[in-house]
């Protein structure tokens, strides 16, 4: 009897607690409604230049879709989760949305019906955001032609999908409330840093997150991930051969490459292709601003780079080096030194300009990172030109060389191209890259 | 030494491992199918299969390709007997110089190989990466669309021949 007694008295609690939650968790609807009929040209100009420093399209357009018609599918650490439609159709779309309700979404990651949103939408960054600028995005997005088109169902891991827990994640990580300028700052590098965090949602991606997903503030742009790509770190940390100034970040911003850096691949050339609609006035700005991040390098790291910015430029043209030339790491590892001598030289080390000029890969941040991801993604796929996609600056070599091949290469070049030890298990690490790429692309079959 | 398989057949060649599959195609081997264009992977003239699937042979050392199936276009057919590529880029009249068709040739035959009822938006797609500076863009597509239905068709025949007694 009495045992029967504790149980019963445990599912009370257990029932009391569920529902306090619930009530806790739980968001009202904010009624349906017509957007005004029109909005002030002005106002629609601007918040299309937000949209794209905010880079909008990255996660609700799918590659050669309709423009935010949603379903672009996000790999997370829980599953997967898709991007929405946020063009203003009624049923699909947020066509019914007040902008008192994009308002709430955007401070508050609470749909207009009341469901919890998940923080792959970075309200946790867009909650900062001035009221001006958010009555600007509304009115860019409710003049965007209306599609309709509904998001495939988010395929997320038991119990991520019950989106009541999302208030507990809130309580836990999310802090709404507007962005505050640091006083000892000057304007220009305040409206980078109110940019970069509140609109830009830079740390998204080169910020490292927790075990529950939440973006570990102590260590902003320490470097993270963006779906099979390393974020590298944007902070005093930062990895580049060559270190990076206001006007490098301005140049790679805008057009998606800069002289002793390289073109911008992966997710970030879709942010460079964004940002180069930007005003240009604000990616100076947040150039300056992640400057700052960065901080002034060492004394020995100008040297360094001074050093390599000479190597490089002492390349003959069109001499294209033989593996017996090619030093120490070559001896060690011939087969991954014939593979660089014949399959990347001729554009990385033959001293070429005029836009056949590969990068000398002892400049490259992807050789320098910790992981090979970087590395192997763009061996696999090539580089597209960030202003022309269809134009192929590198081609990729997916179907030229085999997983093996490509494993030896990126063992001597990173032997050869960096003063960093062996990338562990570089065969795991492209395993995981194909696994991840297959499971992308069954997910994009219709 | 490196031995390669070419439109299977055996070579053994002298070569530094690094030597551009296309060299090698061309000097030790006397295949002039594949064309030098750029050397860098930009025009798509050096293309060939290699274990099925389109590669810039110019960018492939030899050495990487040790141990695979090389198949260029001589492999898909001989002046006495073109292969159903070759005779629908005939049939079309799809070269006007011609330096770009046969690299065009390995493109189309490994998108057919691999998805025999690709579609032209398939084949526009698939031979992007290859450049002509002729006229002929549009009889080129409408070649690959004929060699995939001539294919499908050799296909069909070959299954019923099996499938009767």
């Amino acid at each position: 009897m009495r045992l029967i007694k504790v149980i019963g008295g445990l599912v009370a609690v257990v029932l009391v607690a569920a529902v306090g939650f619930l009530v806790f968790a739980h968001r009202s609807e904010i009624a349906a409604a017509d957007p005004p009929a029109s909005f002030d040209r002005e106002l629609v100009a601007r918040g299309a230049r937000l949209a794209a420093i905010g880079n909008c399209r990255s996660c609700h357009t799918v590659a050669g879709g309709l423009a935010y018609a949603g379903g672009v599918p996000i790999p997370t650490a829980f599953g997967t989760i898709h991007g929405t439609n946020i063009t203003p159709d009624r049923d699909t779309g947020i066509g019914a949305w007040s902008q008192e309700a994009f308002v709430r979404s955007m401070r508050e990651g609470v749909d207009r019906a009341g469901n919890h949103l998940y923080p792959a939408f970075p309200y946790d960054h867009f909650t900062k955001l001035e009221d001006g600028d958010l009555a600007a995005l509304y009115a860019y997005l409710m003049t965007r032609p209306a599609v309709r088109a509904t998001a495939p169902t988010n395929d997320l891991a038991f119990p991520a999908g019950f989106r009541p827990l999302l208030a507990g994640w809130k309580l836990l990580f999310f802090q709404p409330g507007r962005f505050e300028d640091d006083p000892r700052s000057s304007p220009e590098l305040n409206r980078g840093a109110y940019l970069a965090d509140a609109l830009a949602h830079c740390g998204a991606c080169h910020t490292p997150r927790n075990g529950l997903g939440a973006q570990q503030g102590r260590h902003e742009f320490a470097g993270g991930v963006s779906a099979s790509w390393a974020a590298p770190a944007i902070d005093e940390s930062n990895p580049a051969p060559v270190p990076w100034t206001s006007e490098s970040l301005h140049a790679y911003l805008r057009h998606g490459r800069a002289e002793h850096h390289g073109v911008a691949a992966g997710p970030m050339q879709d942010v460079t292709r964004n940002l180069a609609e930007a005003e240009d006035d604000d990616v100076r700005v947040l150039a300056a601003y992640v400057a700052t991040r960065m901080g002034a390098p060492s004394q020995e790291r100008e040297e360094r780079a001074k050093g390599l910015i000479a190597t490089a430029a002492e390349r003959l043209p069109f001499n294209v080096p033989v593996p017996e030339t090619m030093g120490a790491a070559a001896a060690r590892l011939p087969a991954g030194a014939a593979l660089y001598a014949g399959a990347c030289a001729v554009c990385h080390d033959a001293g070429r300009t005029g836009g056949m000029d590969g990068i000398d890969l002892a400049l490259a941040t992807g050789v320098q990172l910790a992981s090979a991801r970087n590395f192997l993604n763009v061996v696999l796929d090539g580089i597209h030109s960030p202003r022309h996609p269809s134009a192929v600056l590198m081609p990729g070599f997916a179907g030229a060389l085999t997983d093996e091949q490509i494993v030896e290469l990126a063992a001597y070049v990173r032997a050869t191209y960096s003063n960093q030890p062996p990338w562990p298990d570089i065969a795991a690490t492209l395993r995981d890259i194909r696994l991840n790429r297959i499971a992308a692309n069954a997910e994009a079959r219709p | 030494m490196i031995t390669l398989t070419v439109n299977g057949n055996d070579h053994t060649v002298d070569v530094d491992p690094a030597t551009p599959l296309l060299y090698v195609l061309r000097e030790d081997l006397a295949l002039h199918g594949a064309k030098f264009g750029c050397g860098l992977g930009q025009c798509g003239s050096c293309t060939v299969m290699v274990d099925g699937r389109a590669v810039f042979s110019c960018l492939l050392p030899a050495a990487a390709a040790a141990g695979r199936q090389v198949k260029t276009v001589e492999g898909l057919g001989t002046i006495d007997e073109p292969g159903p590529m070759q005779q629908a880029f005939m049939a079309e009249q799809a070269a006007q110089c011609g330096y770009c068709i046969p690299g065009m040739m390995m493109r189309a035959q490994a998108l057919l190989e691999a998805k025999p009822a690709a579609t032209e938006a398939d084949i526009r797609a698939a031979l992007e990466p290859h450049l002509c500076r002729c006229g002929t863009q549009a009889r080129i597509v409408r070649a690959v669309m004929r060699a995939a239905q001539a294919m499908r068709l050799v296909d069909a025949v070959g299954r019923r021949a099996e499938a009767s007694p």
